[in-house]
């Protein structure tokens, strides 16, 4: 008995120690990481933020308190009314896209094809390719004067598509400066972006699908579900979490588009197809509006944390539950 | 075993310290380091650089050159990369900037540069340049860059044989313009090439448009903040413009200059107002001969006027050490270095002693005028107010497709009051 207590106690003394030493070399690992981070993201948020409310729109760095000035210059722009437009129907229907094409693909490669490998390798090549890749190449396909114009030629179309530079927008109800709707443009840019990151799509739910358990699928079988009522209630609901994933992960990719839509169109005729990240860009270093840039960066910022942190609350939530 | 490790670490020590001490010998014979801030990453100007850092280092073997060329975009990475040092403190000893009231200006009004009228003394070099070169790199009686090439942003690049073959004359005005456009577009020819993918394009036609219809006198007002936006030439000049974008290709947005120059080539159209650089890809490109394959003018109602995009280096005044920096300059302005490096690069020396038979038949009569004419500045090549260039490039975004100038104008007239241009 005694000796059982006393082996017992040095085994709890050693888990202590081990256990201090393991929350020492973890705290220690992160550290580094933890400074890199702080300054070069957060550090970095919080100065873009302050500089977002200073004079600083030259080379002259002036510091003097602006307010909200340059927001309400930005906002008052015919540019940027045009972006926010812009990002709210690129991020809508490229995840829209991505996410039906990619289950589409999806479905397809797990019905036990031949040469599945070589299928799910096509079909994710293309997240690859850089963007500004992407964009060189679609913007040679879909120039009305040559590329796949011609083959519409061919085959008697009257009225060809303009494709990226068109200026027309659906269905242009005006509002501010600006005309709301769909600019058509951005449907051009949107088949390069669904293009290239709907493979991503199509390989999260490929792994969502082999994890819904067969039980579940033979338990609907047997009650005589078919394919379509199967895939309606048991796979889409069993794919919640997978689409959530999918969904942060591509707005992400979506409100910070700058390659793409610099390489292909550029911030396009009346800015069809122009983002906050490209007029960003423009101002802040070919325009020198130091303080504007600043002010645009932290609109963009909170446009993404609209998506990220009800991610984060729900995650965390769910850690916490589990 | 203890013992046997502190001579290997000993050893390891004694070839490391070797090694490293080397170059610090060799570095202590030096008489400094000198860093070229640019954004020539391009074959032809990387090559004229490199001749012209062979050229200082003849003169000056003890000084010790890196070459900080930055890629991208027409120097916009540069330009960032170089803002962000200057704001650091930590300067490169000299770096490439437009001549005129764009970028150099504001760094002079930032207190960042350092004046170089002694310099242009020792050197004789108020009378090596002409004086209206020197007008656009002097702010307030100081004079605070060295130029080192010259390229012309007004010319019309047209395609001999198309022009021939309708017995046309190249337009010297608009009213000519517009008459041999009207003949052009019905033989089915696009009368002017346009290409506005980066929309820097339209505005240096714009620009263009602008010197012909209110003449250099005025278009210098305009461009220096000495007259308003508001005067009745604007708006002339933005319906002119207007009036050409109806002989324009449509899918102009989707095209880069060297493919609207590439129709000219063809045939296809007609006539392309773009700088000079346009000239080295006809001939290095396309392998066209001058006068022949492709011919050139001044655009309509600037001859006589010099639009001037010129690249010059100045002295930072936060450098600490500031011999290198002004041994290289010494250098940079000098006839032999100029020399070596605008044949090199397709541009021309800005010195009035230039050898002309250094150069082809467009350099050539490019030099000419610009020794005679009157030299202007170039709207978006670097010559104004960078945010001014900015929401400027912003409205033509929006005019070239809508055609307003009502509201084109009154965002030129805010644009101008929101970023001073002197």
């Amino acid at each position: 008995m005694k000796g059982w207590t006393h082996a017992s106690q040095g085994a709890r003394m050693s888990v202590r120690r081990r256990f201090s030493w393991d929350q020492f070399s973890a705290v220690a690992t992160l550290i580094p990481s933890l400074i890199l981070l702080g300054v070069f993201v957060y550090g970095f948020i919080v100065w873009t933020g302050y500089v977002s409310l200073t004079n600083w729109n030259s080379f002259i760095p002036t510091f003097s308190f602006a307010g909200l000035q340059n927001y309400i210059n930005v906002f008052g722009t015919f540019r940027f009314q045009s972006d926010l437009r812009n990002i709210v129907v690129f991020t809508a229907l490229f995840i829209i896209g991505c996410l039906i094409v990619g289950m589409g693909l999806a479905l397809l490669i797990d019905q036990r094809v031949r040469a599945e490998g070589l299928f799910r390798s096509i079909f994710i090549f293309p997240m690859a390719i850089s963007f500004v890749v992407t964009g060189v190449i679609w913007s040679w396909i879909l120039n009305p004067g040559t590329g796949v114009n011609l083959v519409l030629k061919a085959f008697g179309w009257k009225t060809l598509p303009s494709w990226f530079l068109s200026t027309t927008i659906v269905p242009n109800i005006t509002l501010g400066q600006i005309q709301v709707g769909i600019p058509l443009a951005l449907l051009a840019v949107l088949i390069a972006a669904v293009w290239q990151m709907s493979g991503f799509a199509m390989a999260v739910y490929l792994a969502g699908l082999r994890g819904i358990s067969d039980d579940i699928k033979e338990a609907a079988r047997i009650d005589g579900a078919g394919a379509l009522r199967m895939f309606w209630s048991i796979i889409l609901p069993q794919l919640r979490s997978t689409t959530t994933t999918i969904v942060i992960i591509l707005s992400a990719a979506s409100l910070k588009v700058f390659g793409l839509i610099y390489a292909m169109t550029g911030p396009g005729q009346e800015f069809v197809t122009d983002m906050p990240s490209l007029n960003m860009f423009q101002t802040t270093f070919q325009g020198d509006q130091f303080a504007q840039g600043a002010a645009i960066a932290i609109v963009l910022l909170l446009l993404l944390a609209v998506f990220i942190i009800p991610y984060l609350i729900s995650t965390l939530r769910q850690d916490s539950s589990s | 075993m203890k013992f046997g490790n502190a001579l290997k670490t000993g050893a390891a020590l004694a070839i490391a310290l070797s090694v490293t001490t080397a170059p610090l010998a060799f570095a202590a014979q030096q008489k400094g380091d000198l860093q070229i801030f640019s954004w020539w990453t391009g074959v032809a100007s990387s090559k004229a650089l490199r001749g012209i850092i062979h050229v200082f280092n003849e003169q000056y073997p003890g000084i010790k050159v890196t070459n900080d060329a930055v890629a991208g975009g027409a120097g916009s990475n540069a330009k960032a990369i170089l803002a962000s040092r200057m704001e650091a403190g930590n300067p490169p000893g000299t770096f490439q900037v437009h001549a005129g009231g764009g970028s150099l200006l504001s760094w002079v009004q930032a207190g960042d540069m350092q004046p170089l009228n002694s310099l242009y003394q020792s050197q004789g070099w108020y009378k090596a340049f002409p004086k209206s070169l020197l007008n656009l790199l002097t702010i307030n009686g100081k004079i605070y860059a060295v130029p080192v090439d010259m390229q012309r942003g007004n010319v019309t690049w047209y395609n001999p044989s198309v022009f021939k073959k309708y017995h046309l004359a190249v337009p010297a005005s608009f009213q000519q313009f517009f008459a041999d456009a009207a003949v052009l577009k019905r033989h089915g020819i696009t009368p002017l090439a346009l290409a506005n993918h980066g929309n820097w394009e339209a505005t240096l036609l714009f620009s263009d448009v602008l010197l012909g219809t209110v003449g250099p006198v005025k278009y210098d007002q305009l461009l220096t903040g000495k007259a308003p936006w508001s005067i009745p030439g604007v708006q002339a000049a933005a319906n002119t413009f207007v009036r050409m974008m109806a002989y324009t290709n449509t899918d102009y947005s989707a095209l880069h200059w060297q493919q609207a120059d590439q129709l000219v080539a063809q045939g296809k159209a007609a006539m392309n107002v773009m700088g000079d650089w346009a000239q080295g890809y006809f001939t290095t490109a396309l392998h066209l001969k001058p006068g022949a394959g492709f011919g050139w003018a001044a655009t309509p109602g600037t001859r006589g006027v010099f639009g001037a995009v010129a690249d010059v280096f100045g002295l930072p005044s936060k450098l600490t050490d500031k011999t290198p920096t002004l041994d290289f300059l010494k250098v940079l302005g000098s006839k032999k270095a100029q020399d070596v490096f605008n044949p090199l690069k397709g541009t021309f020396s800005p010195r009035l002693d230039s050898n002309a038979k250094l150069y082809d038949a467009y350099s050539r009569e490019a030099m000419q005028s610009y020794k005679r004419d009157k030299l202007v500045l170039v709207i978006g090549q670097g010559a104004v107010n960078p945010g001014f260039t900015n929401s400027f490039n912003n409205a033509m975004e929006i005019f070239v497709t809508n055609h307003n100038v009502k509201q084109f104008v009154s965002a030129l007239e805010s644009a101008a009051q929101s970023n001073p241009l002197s």
